[in-house]
């Protein structure tokens, strides 16, 4: 059953057209993270849904009811913010009843909500205190719990990690990941961390100037970029792009190569024309397997940044700077001759006019 | 390696080492401190002249000089000027001016200030279609000289039936204070998190919950600032006093100016200086009490909205 | 069901328009209707009570060839620009010192600053007493020796109007130095410490750094000030009462006395008419400059 559905939701500011002509739904008990850069839309899309800001055309439903002129209470969602928006002046507990007691609920039914969400959150101890007095990760324990109370079947998180230290998200994070496995409401996130979005989801919605770009699992979008701005944001280093010229036979043309498409998955069959050809750092292959490949170039690497964990190698293939991803253990130092080799496989091609995939 | 570090080390004891010494008397300490003196001094010297003149009996006035520290402590000019002093032929001193301010000082303080936060709120969190321009339009306001406002006002306190009654300048007390006031809650209800304000709404209260359960609770110090700011104001004001009052409702500002620049009797210099500290008391120890709070609440009027 | 009621668009914030009617009551009806309201009643032959007898510009011309109103005029231009030079100056030098570092310094603040809580007829009234030139300055300073020595601005026509000046500062400085030194706190530290490498002398420092740097509050301190100058009135009214004579009139004590006591309404409304219209001289570039400046801007 589809939880939240949004039809050709428009939203102007002045004469900015901020969203335009959206269309989402979200299945019941799903993960679903709205990412994009700042400025994309996607904590305006939020508000929307959350009743928050009032939408200028299109339809909101929650649960089959059109919610597109409710009070953001009255739209049975729960929402967590950034700066945990906890009342200053009221305890924990009063801040996890305060929503209750305004939507006058019986007194025992309150303590036992509450009692409930301090004990799935781990935050009993904390319930007298003041939020002043607690770190930020309690602080934002404490922000989830405040939706938790109101027991409705969709929460909103806007950008709930990003105020915290690179620890401290990572536990949370994993806190969330269970508590959704835990209740199984819907829960929609967002957030502009790529490794939130790729952990945490069932579907990511990359968002660009009001407009959803791809909306698919985090699988399809690391693998399957819908276009050229998506394969771009996701991916640390981002995405090496080459531009090339495609052939009708199945090869394609970089500068001085001509490459065999062996085993690329063309949305409708070889295409002719310019297009970018896409291959992602960690799927180089150094040395001599490299040989083995359609694509294998030799190079020297210019700059070597060992991270520990991995080593990133900058390069020049055919004049076009160059990342490569690899072992933590290679040792490679800058001059050094590479061996690089890419598989088609792992490419991703897209249009150069459309900058869609083909 | 280790010769090396040695010989460093020996010649870092002949070169200076430890911390720069910072003489306490250097020239330019001396001079700041000196010129910073006699600015206090000055600033501090009228207050002074006010209490020593006030404390001194009239022959030793006419004496000697008016910095000289009295040399018999009196304390009947104070006594006079509160119960004694002439406005006129009503001889019952300043005390019944000190009721009147009272009696005008605690509603208007507190309906500015309430009604004042409550625009700020609306005007922060809640803005509608046009808000923006009455904004604008009261902020302008403010910059209006009051003597084009004045006499309007005279006719629509008459029409009213509150002309020369203490609830009329309240209402006067509260028009003139609100621009300030408007712009100081405005400014610090923008200033509070937004999501404050979402979570709120998120959580079922409506306009007037989260004023009360959320904004007023959270904003004290504004509330304080607004407090010292509008005393102090009203407090001081003579204009409105003696426009919009009757003679028996005068504020104290205005029976001092009548008390000491009357033409008739023999000036009492003594009277009149207990008379000008004791207007001058009450926002004199709002300010030493309040400190770095008056500071704020003066600036608050700086901030460009 | 809740949720599909249509918003009615009066309606929709309903509270927030109910809150907000005392501010739109007080916009519409005292700032916007009593101005015009004087404005046009300015353009009447009103004595005792307002009416509605249009005599054109008589009242403004009979304004303009009181010699009262020209003292007072000359008065404010006198008493504005001594003001603003002096509150300027002063109060910049006072929080330039403060910002060294010093100790004492809430202190001195305090000092400096708690003329600014007392009302202007406290003020007034305890400078008409250190001027007196009987018990006062001029009498200490005789009383050293220097018999000729003459210092009574209070009665002397040519200069009284330094006399109310003095107190004014000494009221007002505080309150300058105070909106400077959050100006100067407002820059940013680095500018102190690239400065220091570079090896720029401190007044250097300030005159060609810092001082550029604080235009909005040397604006601000403007604006208040100016605003301050044109509703001088308590002071006047307490320290000299206009005197002697009519040496230390000014205009919104021409206004007032137009008004309430020589029962001449249309003079009065006239005469703050013009009070307005300087103010807006002061105010239109000013807004110009600060609102319009910034729309291009973004």
């Amino acid at each position: 059953m589809t939880s939240v559905s949004i039809q050709n939701l428009d939203l102007n500011f002045g004469s900015v057209n901020v969203l335009k002509q959206l269309n989402l739904s979200i299945e019941e008990g799903e993960f679903l993270v709205l990412l994009g850069a700042s400025g994309c839309g996607k904590s305006t899309l939020l508000n929307c849904i959350a009743g928050l800001l009032d939408v200028s055309d299109g339809q909101i439903f929650i649960n089959g009811k059109n919610v597109t002129w409710a009070e953001p209470s009255d739209r049975g969602i729960g929402m967590v913010f950034q700066s945990y928006a906890l009342y200053p002046q009221m305890t924990v507990k009063g801040n996890l009843s305060f929503g209750l007691k305004n939507a006058r609920l019986p007194k025992p039914e309150i303590e036992e909500r509450v009692a409930r969400a301090a004990e799935i959150l781990q935050i009993e101890p904390l319930l007298d205190r003041k939020p002043g007095a607690l770190s930020g990760g309690q602080r934002q324990r404490v922000a989830i719990g405040r939706a938790l109370v109101r027991d409705v079947d969709v929460f909103l998180f806007d950008e709930p990690l990003s105020n915290l230290d690179a620890k401290l998200r990572a536990e949370l994070r994993v806190e969330i990941k269970r508590l959704h496995q835990k209740l199984g409401n819907t829960m929609i996130y967002v957030t502009h961390d790529q490794v939130e979005a790729m952990t945490l989801a069932d579907r990511i919605a990359i968002m660009r100037d009001g407009l959803v770009q791809q909306l698919a699992g985090p699988d399809e979008i690391y693998n399957r970029p819908a276009n050229k701005y998506v394969a771009d944001f996701i991916g640390s280093p981002a995405m090496n792009f080459f531009e090339g010229q495609a052939k009708k036979d199945g090869t394609i043309n970089i500068g001085n190569l001509d490459v065999d498409l062996k085993g690329y998955e063309f949305a409708d069959g070889p295409v002719n024309g310019p297009v970018w050809f896409g291959y992602r750092p960690e799927h180089v292959v150094l040395g001599e397997a490299a040989r083995q490949l359609p694509l294998c170039v030799e190079a020297v690497a210019d700059i070597v940044e060992p991270m520990g964990s991995d080593t990133l190698i900058w390069t020049k293939i055919e004049g076009v700077d160059f990342r490569i991803r690899t072992d933590g253990q290679a040792k490679v130092a800058a001059g050094d001759p590479l061996l690089v080799g890419m598989d088609p496989r792992y490419a991703s091609i897209f249009d150069q006019q459309t900058e869609e995939r083909v | 390696m280790a010769n090396n570090s040695i010989n460093i080390a020996a010649t870092a004891v002949s070169g200076p080492s430890g911390p720069k010494p910072r003489p306490l008397l250097s020239p330019r300490n001396i001079m700041i401190y000196s010129t910073l003196f006699i600015v206090c001094m000055y600033y501090a010297l009228p207050l002074y002249v006010m209490i020593v003149t006030s404390l001194k009996g009239m022959p030793e006035i006419r004496l000697g000089n008016i910095f000289a520290p009295p040399v018999e402590i009196t304390f009947q000019p104070w006594v006079k000027a509160w119960a004694e002093a002439c406005t006129g032929l009503d001889c019952s001193g300043l005390s019944k001016g000190f009721w009147n301010s009272v009696k005008i000082l605690i509603p208007s303080a507190a309906l500015s200030i309430l009604i004042a936060s409550i625009n700020g709120y609306a005007l922060a969190n809640w803005k509608f279609k046009g808000s923006e321009v009455f904004f604008t339009i009261l902020i302008f306001g403010a910059f209006v000289p009051y003597q084009v406002i004045i006499y309007p006002i005279v006719i629509i306190l008459r029409e009213l039936g509150l002309f020369g009654k203490l609830p009329g300048l309240v209402l006067v007390h509260v028009i003139f204070g609100m621009p300030i006031l408007t712009l100081l809650f405005r400014n610090y209800f923008t200033s509070l998190p937004e999501e404050l304000f979402k979570a709120a709404r998120v959580d079922g209260a409506g306009f007037w919950g989260i004023y009360f359960r959320i904004m007023v609770p959270m904003s004290l110090p504004i509330f304080v600032v607004a407090l010292i700011l509008q005393v102090t104001g009203i407090w001081n004001d003579f204009l409105f006093g003696v426009i919009y009052t009757k003679p028996e409702n005068y504020p104290m500002t205005v029976q001092l100016n009548n008390i000491v620049n009357s033409v008739q009797g023999v000036k009492e210099y003594n009277v009149n200086m207990a008379a000008t500290m004791l207007t001058g008391i009450v926002p004199l120890i709002i300010y030493f009490a309040s400190g770095k709070l008056f500071v704020r609440g003066i600036a608050a009027g700086a901030v460009k909205g | 069901m809740a949720g599909a009621k249509k918003p009615v668009r009066i309606l929709r914030n309903l509270n927030a328009k109910v809150a907000a009617l005392p501010m739109i009551t007080t916009a519409l009806v005292i700032f916007v209707g009593c101005t015009i309201w004087t404005i046009v009643h300015s353009f009447t032959n009103s004595r005792l009570l307002p009416k509605l007898e249009f005599v054109g510009f008589d009242q403004y011309e009979r304004l303009w060839s009181t010699r009262r109103w020209l003292v007072s005029i000359e008065n404010l231009a006198y008493f504005g620009i001594g003001s603003l030079v002096f509150s300027l100056v002063i109060g910049f030098l006072l929080a330039a010192l403060l910002d060294q570092k010093i100790r004492f310094e809430n202190t001195v603040r305090t000092i400096i600053l708690y003329p600014f809580a007392l009302s202007f007829i406290v003020t007034g009234l305890v400078w008409q007493w250190i001027l007196n030139p009987e018990f006062g300055i001029q009498h200490i300073v005789r009383g050293f020796g220097f018999e000729n020595f003459v210092f009574d601005p209070l009665y002397n026509p040519d200069i009284v109007i330094f006399g109310v000046l003095i107190a004014g500062l000494w009221q007002g400085t505080g309150f300058i130095m105070v909106i400077m030194l959050s100006g100067l706190r407002g820059i940013d530290g680095e500018i102190w410490k690239a400065s220091r490498i570079d090896g720029i002398p401190k007044w250097k420092t300030y005159l060609f750094v810092v001082i550029p740097m604080m235009r909005p509050t040397f604006v601000t301190a403007l604006v208040l000030i100016s605003a301050g100058i044109i509703k001088v009135y308590d002071l006047v009214v307490a320290q000299t009462n206009g005197g002697p004579g009519i040496a230390s009139e000014v205009p919104a004590k021409y206004v007032y006395d137009s008004m309430f006591r020589s029962q001449n309404l249309g003079q009065g409304f006239a005469a703050s008419t013009m009070m307005l219209l300087s103010v807006l001289v002061v105010l239109i570039p000013w807004a110009y400059l600060e609102f319009g400046g910034r729309k291009d801007g973004k």
